[in-house]
């Protein structure tokens, strides 16, 4: 029992100090500076933050698709940085990717069938052809999408049924860690809860580890174990999904959360704590705290040096030097408005 | 049962799909004339020794030189008394003979290296295109001719020089479709499940960018033929008496007043050929792409 329960809690992905820069012509982009993180078997990390704050560079290189610069990706603990090709070719169909546009995330030339059929193929699961044909009408059923659109074309589907075909397409070679990049924010309403829904089935059928990239905090609220809050490829915050709505730490998480709309007319008066300013380059970062610039509490000593991830509370970090002061208080519950 | 059912049903709809394409093409009504036209000149190619004997083509008769086309002569003789019709006929041959083997040759070579310097970029892309502008800047009919020269004068000659000289050209054409269909998320998705860098180039990036690339090569193969007329008449191409289209018309033109229609005849064979790939040529880019189903 006590065995079991160990290899529960196992984490299947753990991260360390990942970099990912960019060469530009003016110096180096730091799309993901100096992320940590671990994500146990069968759980799911929500990584949320405003556009461009790396969030899917992060996605990326933790899958290896982008080079990246420094840091460790360990893999039950195997480090993805230092596999070979070949390794690696072993290593990739144990973990997958979820896009975010169903549109452009499939080739337009092809029929659902093969498009689910590919991640087979290429990896030389299947002895015979038949064999692949059972797979994917299987795979087909488990996500919901009905026989008949086999031989369908990706652009005579709707969003969602495109989508479903991504979710296929992942998990047709049984992953075992998913990064789902924002893969719903491309769908209506409607659908997002369909898709949603079919996710978290799949995680507790398959035992699916998920990395989930958003930037929509009701969707990562209600998908997520563990969250963790990016601003401008740092992680400011992280901490269970519950603890960081109800005690967000950091003067960013907080702003997040404010911007949540409440549809609820007894609220409209209500003052909202909203940012100024715009998201400072990322091209070259200033030493301190990234978000000082915006910052109501920014001082002097958060513009020198590194801010480090400390932790608040059992289990909860955030990089902040006034955490500690500032914890839950002042901002506004989305839940108890 | 159930199984075996299922399977046979897959099967049929693959053979569907190609029914299915063929549907499509034929419902494209100009796609389905330049076809037949298409057809009725490889006929003409196939059958050209039973239509007329190639002997026809090369009799010369000082007695009935530059006669107007009538009962005897369909097309009329040249200036040596030879009858024009055979000559066309017998011209079809060799003209599409160049015109189809450099187009494809070019296309092929083109294709290549077009894909990988689209598709690795930096280095790759970087000495591909730059020996490819060092060809660009020698005007192609010199360069076929330096090729042909360097040779020796013959068919098989002809085509390798035409062909090194169109395929410039089609690098960089399909070098920019490939740019711009490389980066496109599919091919990203494809990469994250571990496909390889061939089977994306042929399976994910050139069915995509297939379009601009028929068309080009169907326009190649009149362009071709039309310079190999070019080559023939500085004498380094297809050599007397041997007929081709293009050196009909450009012996015609010094009988441009007195005798039109040896301009005329060879004239409309070249503009039904290049007519008919034209059309043949969009109809497939049409019928290939399934965002244009009915």
């Amino acid at each position: 029992m006590s065995d079991r329960l160990n290899e529960n809690s196992e984490s299947i992905m753990q991260v360390r100090n990942l970099k990912k820069y960019f060469k530009i012509n003016r110096g180096y982009l730091h799309a993901v500076d100096d992320v940590t993180f671990d994500i146990p078997r069968g759980k799911t990390l929500g990584v949320v933050g405003e556009s461009g704050c790396g969030k899917s560079t992060l996605g990326r290189t933790v899958l290896r698709l982008n080079e990246p610069t420094g840091g460790e990706i360990l893999f039950h603990g195997q480090d993805l940085v230092k596999a070979d090709k070949r390794e690696m070719k072993q290593i990739r169909p144990r973990m997958q990717m979820i896009f975010q546009d169903p549109y452009s995330s499939l080739n337009g030339r092809m029929t659902t069938a093969q498009l689910i059929a590919e991640p087979l193929i290429v990896n030389k699961v299947c002895r015979s052809r038949s064999e692949i044909d059972e797979r994917v009408d299987n795979m087909m059923d488990t996500v919901g999408l009905a026989k008949r659109l086999v031989m369908a074309y990706p652009h005579e589907l709707d969003g969602g049924r495109r989508q479903r075909i991504g979710v296929a397409r992942a998990l047709i070679l049984n992953p075992e860690f998913v990064v789902c990049d924002e893969p719903v924010s491309a769908l209506d309403v409607s659908i997002q809860a369909q898709i949603l829904n079919l996710l978290m089935d799949l995680q507790e059928q398959m035992g699916l580890t998920y990395m989930f990239i958003t930037h929509n905090l009701s969707v990562v609220k209600h998908i997520s174990d563990r969250i963790m809050v990016m601003y401008l490829g740092r992680c400011v915050e992280e901490a269970d999904a519950d603890e960081i709505f109800d005690h967000p730490c950091h003067p960013y998480t907080k702003a997040l959360l404010a911007a949540i709309p409440i549809p609820d007319i007894s609220s409209q008066h209500v003052r909202r704590e909203l940012l100024q300013g715009e998201v400072t380059s990322p091209v070259n970062p200033k030493p301190g705290c990234r978000f000082a610039a915006r910052c109501p509490y920014a001082d002097d000593a958060c513009r020198q040096g590194d801010i480090p991830l400390k932790e608040v509370a059992p289990g909860h970090k955030a990089a902040c030097l006034k955490a500690a002061g500032l914890s839950g208080a002042d901002v506004r519950q989305p839940e108890q408005a | 049962m159930n199984k075996s059912v299922q399977k046979t049903n897959r099967k049929s709809r693959r053979m569907a799909s190609v029914k299915e394409f063929w549907r499509r093409f034929i419902k494209n009504k100009t796609a389905l004339a330049g076809f037949v036209i298409l057809c009725f000149i490889l006929f003409i190619v196939i059958f050209a020794d039973v239509i007329v004997p190639y002997s026809k083509c090369i009799e010369q008769a000082g007695s009935e030189r530059l006669q107007g086309p009538g009962p005897a002569h369909w097309f009329g003789t040249d200036e040596y008394g030879r009858d024009l019709f055979a000559r066309v006929i017998h011209g079809s041959r060799y003209s599409l003979i160049i015109g189809v083997s450099t187009s494809l040759m070019a296309l092929f070579f083109g294709a290549i290296l077009g894909a990988s310097a689209g598709y690795f970029g930096g280095m790759v892309d970087n000495i591909i295109m730059r020996i490819t502008d060092v060809f660009m800047c020698v005007p192609p009919i010199l360069l076929s001719l330096a090729v042909v020269a360097a040779l020796g004068t013959n068919l098989r000659n002809l085509i390798i020089a035409m062909t090194i000289s169109c395929v410039p050209g089609n690098v960089r054409l399909i070098r920019s479709v490939v740019l711009t269909v490389a980066d496109q998320d599919y091919v990203e998705a494809a990469r994250s499940y571990g496909t390889g860098n061939g089977r994306i180039i042929f399976r994910y990036v050139l069915p995509n960018a297939m379009g601009p690339i028929i068309v080009n090569t169907t326009m190649c193969i009149s362009d071709m033929i039309l310079s190999a007329a070019g080559l023939s008449f500085i004498g380094m191409g297809i050599q007397p008496p041997a007929p081709e289209w293009g050196s009909l018309l450009s012996n015609a033109e010094t009988y441009l007043f007195s005798a039109p229609y040896l301009l005329v005849f060879p004239g409309i064979f070249i503009i039904l050929t290049s007519l008919a790939f034209n059309l043949v040529g969009d109809g497939l880019t049409d019928a290939l792409d399934p965002k244009l189903k009915d």
